[in-house]
């Protein structure tokens, strides 16, 4: 806020002497940056001192803080809320789902109530409700149709925020040029071009930051990526991974376009990125493909209990540093008390869930569904969750190994996702087979 | 939820515990979020009573936190320290506990009440074992989720919800023809918090005529064993302190007389009308040139010698206020007197406690949480009670919410959303009064501030109170209309 309020606009992502590119200068795309010139407008009419140039760094007030939360929880209100309710509406009018009408308070509950996002946001002070919001209204509108709003929609997500990237290959086909309106500033040479990119891919970084659960994090255990690669030939290598591991849904996404197959792709594109392979990755991406997930939550409902439990648990160490136990306590018994809301779909666990599938497809998601979701293994997995929480908290790894307990976390959490990964890979090939049949 | 079971099955009882799962949820939210001195009130009880004999509990000084409440209560907060010091010993240490703040104390004391509530719990069971599976939500609804008792108790620190189950338990007693049972919960109640006692007019009358019928030598028989569960009760709370010789002191305690007429934030009844009505009177009779003295008390200091905070009005004491609720109340009680009905107790309870806000001596406005939740009760008795619960709810929510400046919640759009269930039309009257009040928070909170800075400060609240006053009146009248009119 202090950069875009006080510097001319195409200075914003250059180095000088107002603008200190090392004291968390702007990493995100210019989106982000009206936002935030937005924001520090409303800021300074409140609270002037807290983006002055040079002497607001590090000054900390409760009122700062107070409108800075409050700037979050209007831009949560004003995109990320409408945005849901759109793509609630669309879904159930499209009947992509079967269920009662209070099924649409619990979907609109569910994807609202998500704790990750709650906490990350709120808890941790961040604007991921603003890009995941227009990705769910570019979905809604996608969906219903609407391409040129959908391609609208998302490319102002993408501009505010490149994560929302890993869902392009499956909005490639409504991609338009929106993209240079919201680039103008910068394309009037090529060096400001690459000034920006460069800050929204931070290279300088290493492979990972912080213990994430990811392919090469965990890995890293085993075979120390950092001593034997360099840097340039990790990027390449995390690129090339990606991109393999991605092709298999952008070919079954163009050769047989669907809307319920759209959700699915969005689904494992973004899972797949973080999951596996993707390069300097931050453990807030978790967020990702837990957005389609929710989506699809009325049909896959036992998924989004399992990803959610084991996201919020990768996210554990940071929330307890960050002194936030008790909210995460909290949000998360209040998003098993929604989920298992009277009355709502997963009392209702006998009724199948989609139409139009034949036998052998229900048999084979049945199975693995009977395998993944059997009450015994849950229940092992939650115990194993429940008394790691309690070591984390109460005891003190040796010095020797420091980061032990962060360690195993990661090595479950990247094991659920693994495995969450292919069995919706596994969903999508029957899909899709199912649907050339 | 619109699920149709028998009321005694084991799944309204999950559904009982799912209310309570998502309330306690937000209660676990809200600790954090503002440090009252009411943990600091109790925290000294704890100490004073785990430390300290019987004999000085009562005459303790060694903070200003004297223990105001009856001894039941007294009781209830020894019951606590037990556990107390297992979690950590300073929080009861009489003299190196004061002012402790430390995360332990205030985890144990916010999750005691959250605790306690489930005996709201129970009272809100019993109470709505009998009605349709809807009926029966709405009213969980009002009760377990009031934003009123939530920031009452949870933000403020307070043991209400607790209390109010006693009181729910026992007018659901005496609506199901249990009198005995419903007046011995309610003796009970009285020695927990005294502030109970505004309705025991209504029990007396109701008890006397419903109870104690049936010829000259039964009725008497009865009114004696009434009289003797009453008298055992309260030997049980003050029996030890008439044994020490220190009732006397338990009563100064108790009813502190150094307070003024109206509490610091103005609680939204008739007196405001009264005051307001004393400064206009004085200003325009200055204005004709008459010389009316400013006066020297104030509203909400203690009454000093002979001096009276009005100007140009008679004095008001607490004489005076007494026999006003009284007269607020007799045409209710002349009905009871002539009808006593199981089925209008519940009314009637609620209208005693509406004569008392109005009408009482430094009434704060927490106590129209005693309005609203046994009115909860009869909302959801007929459209026309609901209508009213909403509106009624609405001006008791806008006069708490003035009182808590630290606070965001939204209060109002839950009992709206609960309410739009009902379906109900409300007329432009209403309609108006609604937007009216959205018009004056917008004012005390944001525009005030803006246009007028540090000018006339008490402004916004005096318009908060007397607007909020107003719609409490209407509820006055229109919850006489219907007790008249009620068979």
């Amino acid at each position: 806020m202090e950069i875009t309020l006080n510097i001319p606009a195409k200075d914003w992502y250059r180095n000088s002497t107002f603008n200190d590119l090392s004291y968390w200068g702007l990493d995100y795309p210019p989106l982000t940056a009206y936002q935030s010139y937005i924001h520090g407008a409303f800021l300074k009419t409140f609270d002037p001192d807290s983006i002055a140039l040079f002497t607001s760094r590090g000054y900390e007030s409760y009122l700062g803080k107070l409108l800075m939360r409050w700037t979050v929880l209007s831009s949560d209100v004003l995109i990320f809320f409408p945005a849901v309710l759109y793509i609630v509406l669309v879904y159930c009018s499209m009947q992509l789902c079967i269920g009662q009408n209070n099924d649409v308070a619990w979907h609109v509950a569910m994807i609202l109530l998500n704790p990750c996002l709650i906490l990350i946001d709120h808890g941790d002070f961040q604007y991921n409700c603003i890009s995941l919001g227009l990705t769910i209204a570019a979905i809604a509108a996608a969906l219903s149709q609407k391409d040129l709003v959908a391609s609208v929609l998302y490319c102002l997500a993408l501009n505010q925020k490149q994560m929302s990237a890993y869902f392009a290959p499956a909005f490639f086909s409504y991609l338009l040029g929106t993209f240079s309106v919201a680039w103008w500033p910068y394309l009037q040479s090529k060096e400001a071009a690459l000034a920006v990119l460069s800050r929204l891919a931070p290279f300088e970084r290493g492979i990972f930051e912080d213990y994430v659960a990811n392919f090469w994090c965990t890995s890293s255990m085993l075979v120390k990526w950092k001593k034997l690669y360099s840097t340039q030939s990790l990027r390449i290598f995390g690129l090339a991974a990606t991109l393999l591991t991605c092709l298999p849904s952008m070919v079954q996404q163009v050769l047989a376009p669907s809307s319920k197959g759209f959700l699915y792709v969005l689904l494992n594109s973004s899972q797949h990125h973080f999951s596996s392979f993707k390069y300097a990755v931050h453990g807030k991406s978790i967020l990702l493909p837990l957005l389609p997930l929710t989506l699809l939550a009325l049909e896959v409902h036992q998924s989004l209990l399992w990803l959610t439990h084991f996201a919020m648990f990768s996210m554990f160490p940071l929330l307890h540093r960050d002194k936030l136990v008790l909210a995460y306590i909290a949000l998360y018994a209040l998003f098993l008390l929604v989920y298992f809301a009277p009355g709502g779909p997963s009392g209702r666990r006998n009724g199948s869930k989609t139409r139009d599938h034949s036998q052998t497809t229900k048999i084979g998601m049945e199975f693995i569904s009977s395998i993944a979701f059997h009450p015994l293994v849950m229940g092992f997995l939650g115990l194993c969750s429940l008394v790691l929480h309690v070591i984390y908290i109460t005891m003190h790894p040796t010095n020797k190994y420091p980061f032990l307990f962060e360690a195993v976390i990661m090595l479950i959490c990247f094991s659920q996702f693994v495995l969450f990964t292919l069995q919706f890979k596994a969903v999508d090939a029957i899909e899709t087979s199912n649907i050339k049949s | 939820m619109k699920l149709q079971e028998s009321p005694r099955s084991p799944a309204s009882i999950t559904q009982l515990l799912w209310f309570f799962g998502i309330a306690t949820v937000v209660k676990l939210l809200l600790i954090p979020a503002y440090y009252s001195t009411d943990l600091e009130v109790h925290r000294h009880w704890l100490a004073i009573t785990h430390s300290l004999p019987l004999g000085q509990w009562y005459y303790d000084e060694t903070s200003e936190w004297t223990l105001d409440y009856p001894p039941f209560f007294a009781y209830f907060e020894r019951f606590l320290s037990f556990f107390a010091p297992l979690i950590d010993p300073w929080i009861v240490h009489l003299h190196h506990g004061l002012s402790y703040k430390a995360d332990s104390s205030i985890y144990f004391q916010r999750i005691s009440v959250i605790v306690s509530d489930l005996f709201l719990q129970y009272g809100v069971h019993i109470s709505t074992r009998n009605l349709a599976s809807l009926k029966r939500n709405l009213v969980w609804v009002f009760v377990i989720w009031s934003p009123g008792l939530l920031i009452v108790d949870h933000l403020h620190f307070q043991y209400n919800g607790f209390l109010f189950g006693w009181l729910l338990l026992s007018i659901s007693f005496l609506a199901q023809g249990r009198d005995l049972m419903g007046g011995f919960m309610f003796a009970v109640l009285l020695c927990f918090k005294h502030l109970f006692a505004v309705a025991a007019p209504v029990y007396f009358v109701y008890l006397l005529r419903h109870y104690c019928r049936g010829g000259l030598v039964r009725g008497f028989a009865r009114l004696s064993v009434l009289g003797a569960i009453v008298v055992a009760v309260f030997a049980a709370a003050y029996g030890p302190f008439v044994y020490h010789g220190q009732i006397q002191q338990v009563i100064r305690r108790m009813f502190p007389f150094g307070r003024g007429l109206c509490h610091a934030y103005w609680a939204p009844n008739f007196w405001v009308f009264y005051i307001v009505l004393d400064k206009g009177i004085a200003f325009l009779l200055r204005k004709f040139g008459f010389d009316i003295p400013s006066p020297v008390a104030s509203f909400t200091g203690g009454l000093v010698g002979d001096a009276s905070p009005f100007a140009v009005l008679p004095r008001i004491t607490p004489m005076t206020t007494f026999i006003m609720v009284l007269l607020a109340l007799s045409p209710c009680l002349f009905k009871t007197w002539r009808y006593p009905r199981p089925r209008l107790i519940a009314r009637s309870v609620a209208y005693a406690y509406t004569c008392g806000f109005l009408f009482g001596w430094h009434i704060h406005e927490k106590a129209s949480l005693h309005i609203s939740i046994p009115l909860a009760l009869v909302a959801v008795e007929s459209l026309e009670d609901s209508k009213h619960y909403f509106l009624l709810s609405v001006g008791t929510k806008g006069s708490l919410q003035s009182d808590k400046k630290a606070t965001q919640s939204d209060s109002k759009g839950i009992s709206r959303t609960a309410a739009e269930k009902q379906w109900f039309e409300l007329g432009w009257v209403a309609k108006s009064y609604l937007l009216g009040v959205v018009v004056v928070e917008t004012w005390g909170q944001f525009l005030h501030p803006y246009l007028l800075g540090d000018k006339l400060p008490f402004l916004p609240l005096m318009l908060i109170s007397m607007y909020c006053a107003i719609g409490i009146s209407y509820s006055w009248i229109w919850q006489l209309k219907r007790i008249i009119i009620l068979s």
